[in-house]
């Protein structure tokens, strides 16, 4: 089986007023189907830089990403939106749910832009998924913070993606719901999604099974561990 | 993404912010109901224009005493246009049915202690029909062949000139004095209404014979009106009228003529330009307010891209490509342009109605405003045009922004 994330030597290089910033220097490592694998680092560690090309928001300066087997590091801008349609579930630590639009609409999103018919049932079925069927007609600002979140991860998990994607899921939670979020993470782990969390909370990444730790756009540590179940 | 489901979020959008939406459409609802107004009253004048003149005669044809110098100014005033030339042509040129006489001046004219100053027309019989200046049924009769042959005092009178100087009371068989001579009322002309530069109800006519012998002095015509046949060449008839008075005038072949014949046709075609240059210039005004709509339009939609950065950043994140982005913003700039066109358009469409309306109970405002569906398509089109147009540079840039920008963006 491929490996659902392989990246090889990736290098993103900045230029800040003159001066030459290495955010990744020489990063490689492969994530396989159904890991949960959190990205730690503090910040200016790379982690950031590391999600966004792993995301296909971002292209690296050198080096090979391949993403479901195919090496997007060189994709155009309208394929880069593809893969990241199709291939990439996103969960923002601020939730980003579009305003003025009930849950249902929000999950339907990414739908309405990979051009499949039958979004709203495709949408119901996402929102079922993480619990929220009976919202599925309230509007973000009628949602609790932890609601939002489940919208968020229902609207990553309806075009089925290759990765989800986790930009600190927790962060704006308090300690309970964030539990919560966590304890969905986990059935959503035993469905054999794969995972991936960007978190500088060590909570967080001891619930994971793989763990690996960035510094100064190197990875410093890659470490399978045995998952807490809180 | 689907085209509604577009066109839902557009509106959604602007439902959201209905004051600031309303307001941005202000400058198209104002420019695109300008364009239809202005086009509607232009459209209307021209034609209340085109149709005096044609009420002045159809098919007639103005034979003036003196040539037409440059510029159609005449150069010299010719006292030598006689009765006898409208004969000669009516002999001689068969597209021409009528011909009639006329000499004019102005006098005072008296009934008991009210004056006016009024246009007095010397003619034959055949200048009410020629003239197209028929006597209103009910209100006497022209002067006959006899009366004109007898220099009878006899004068048939407009009906702004019947209201000046009897009011209400029947005109028919009273004594009136013109320039001190006495004439009997036998008829009221048909009300023709004001034509703006000069007035056809504001009249006496008199036989040609009285006016020359008895009243002005002279033997001499100030014009020869005729009348063409019914689908005879005007130009033709215009040519042959030409020959006859250059013959009965005895003019040199290479000498300028010392008359000139003018064609209402002319008169009609000169005006309808002057018409319709009229609506042009109205329009441009309205149109010009439409380009102001459309800047407001512009400016609207680059505070709603930057407002709605983070919203940007995230659809990009979900797989919106750049093209998808364009065509949102770019729907919505039109769907503002489009409910304002509507607006616009109602409001347009309110003003014909209102002026119609106002006009109805003003008789001083002789034309209507025209309600035609091509300035109502025009202004769609153009409103729906400027959307795309100011909205293109707002839309191309929400589609460039940079995904992980915008995601950060606060």
């Amino acid at each position: 089986m491929s490996h659902a994330i392989e990246v090889r030597n990736l290098t993103k290089i900045y230029a800040m007023g003159g001066e030459t910033v290495h955010a990744l220097d020489g990063v490689t490592f492969s994530i396989e189907p159904g890991e949960m694998v959190a990205i730690i680092g503090s910040s200016g560690s790379g982690k950031s830089t590391l999600m966004n090309i792993i995301g296909c928001l971002d292209r690296p300066t050198s080096g090979e990403y391949h993403l479901d087997g195919q090496d997007v590091s060189r994709f155009s801008g309208n394929a880069l939106a593809r893969v990241r349609n199709r291939n990439i579930g996103f969960v923002f630590q601020n939730f980003n749910l579009l305003p003025r639009m009930s849950a249902l609409e929000n999950v339907e999103v990414p739908i309405l832009y990979s051009g499949t018919g039958g979004a709203a049932k495709l949408a119901r079925a996402a929102l079922e998924r993480v619990g929220l069927a009976d919202r599925a007609g309230h509007e973000p600002n009628q949602l609790s913070g932890g609601q939002r979140q489940r919208v968020a991860i229902a609207r990553a998990l309806v075009n089925n993606p290759t990765i989800l994607l986790a930009d600190e899921p927790t962060g704006n939670l308090d300690t309970r719901t964030g539990r919560e979020i966590m304890k969905l993470f986990h059935e959503l782990h035993a469905e054999k999604v794969t995972l991936i969390i960007v978190t500088h909370d060590t909570e967080v990444a001891e619930q994971c099974s793989r763990n690996i730790v960035l510094r100064d756009g190197k990875i410093i540590e890659d470490k399978q561990i045995q998952a807490q179940m809180p | 993404m689907f085209l509604w489901t577009v066109f839902k979020v557009a509106f959604k959008s602007i439902w959201a912010n209905k004051m600031r939406s309303f307001l941005t459409m202000l400058g198209v609802i104002i420019g695109v109901g300008a364009v239809v107004a202005m086009m509607g009253l232009g459209t209307g004048i021209r034609e209340s224009i085109i149709q005096n003149v044609r009420g002045m005669g159809a098919n007639l044809l103005t034979v003036r005493a003196g040539s037409r110098g440059f510029g159609g100014v005449r150069s010299t005033t010719q006292q030598n246009l006689k009765i006898e030339d409208g004969e000669a042509i009516l002999r001689e040129v068969p597209e021409i049915q009528m011909a009639a006489p006329e000499v004019s001046n102005s006098y005072q004219v008296k009934y008991l202690n009210k004056n006016t100053r009024v246009t007095v027309r010397g003619s034959s019989v055949t200048y009410f029909p020629v003239r197209n200046n028929e006597v209103e049924k009910g209100r006497g009769r022209p002067f006959t062949e006899t009366e004109v042959s007898r220099n009878a005092r006899v004068a048939v009178i407009g009906p702004t000139t019947a209201t000046d100087l009897f009011v209400a009371q029947d005109p028919i068989g009273e004594t009136i004095k013109i320039a001190g001579i006495n004439f009997m009322v036998i008829g009221v002309t048909k009300l023709k209404g004001d034509q703006g530069w000069y007035n056809p109800d504001d009249v006496v006519i008199i036989p040609y014979t009285t006016a020359m012998s008895q009243l002005m002095g002279r033997d001499n015509l100030s014009n020869l009106y005729l009348q063409v046949k019914e689908g005879a060449d005007m130009q033709e008839a215009v040519e042959k009228v030409n020959v006859v008075m250059r013959r009965q005038h005895r003019i040199q072949a290479g000498n300028p003529d010392d008359f000139s014949v003018s064609n209402l046709q002319e008169i009609a075609d000169s005006l309808e330009m002057v018409g319709n240059l009229l609506t042009a210039l109205l329009s441009s005004v309205a149109f010009i307010s439409l380009i102001v709509g459309g800047i407001g339009i512009m400016n609207i939609m680059l505070v709603t891209v930057t407002e709605r950065t983070r919203e940007i950043g995230v659809r990009k994140a979900l797989g919106a490509r750049n093209r998808d982005l364009l065509s949102q913003f770019l729907l919505e700039a039109v769907a503002i342009s489009l409910t304002g066109g509507a607006l616009g358009a109602a409001l347009g469409v309110g003003t014909i109605l209102g002026f119609n309306r106002l006009a109805t109970s003003n008789p001083s405002i002789t034309f209507r405003a025209q309600l035609d569906a091509w300035p109502i398509i025009l202004a769609f089109v153009v409103a729906v045009g400027i959307g795309i147009f100011f909205g293109w540079y707002p839309a191309r840039k929400a589609a460039r922004l940079d995904p992980i920008d915008a995601l950060r963006y606060e």
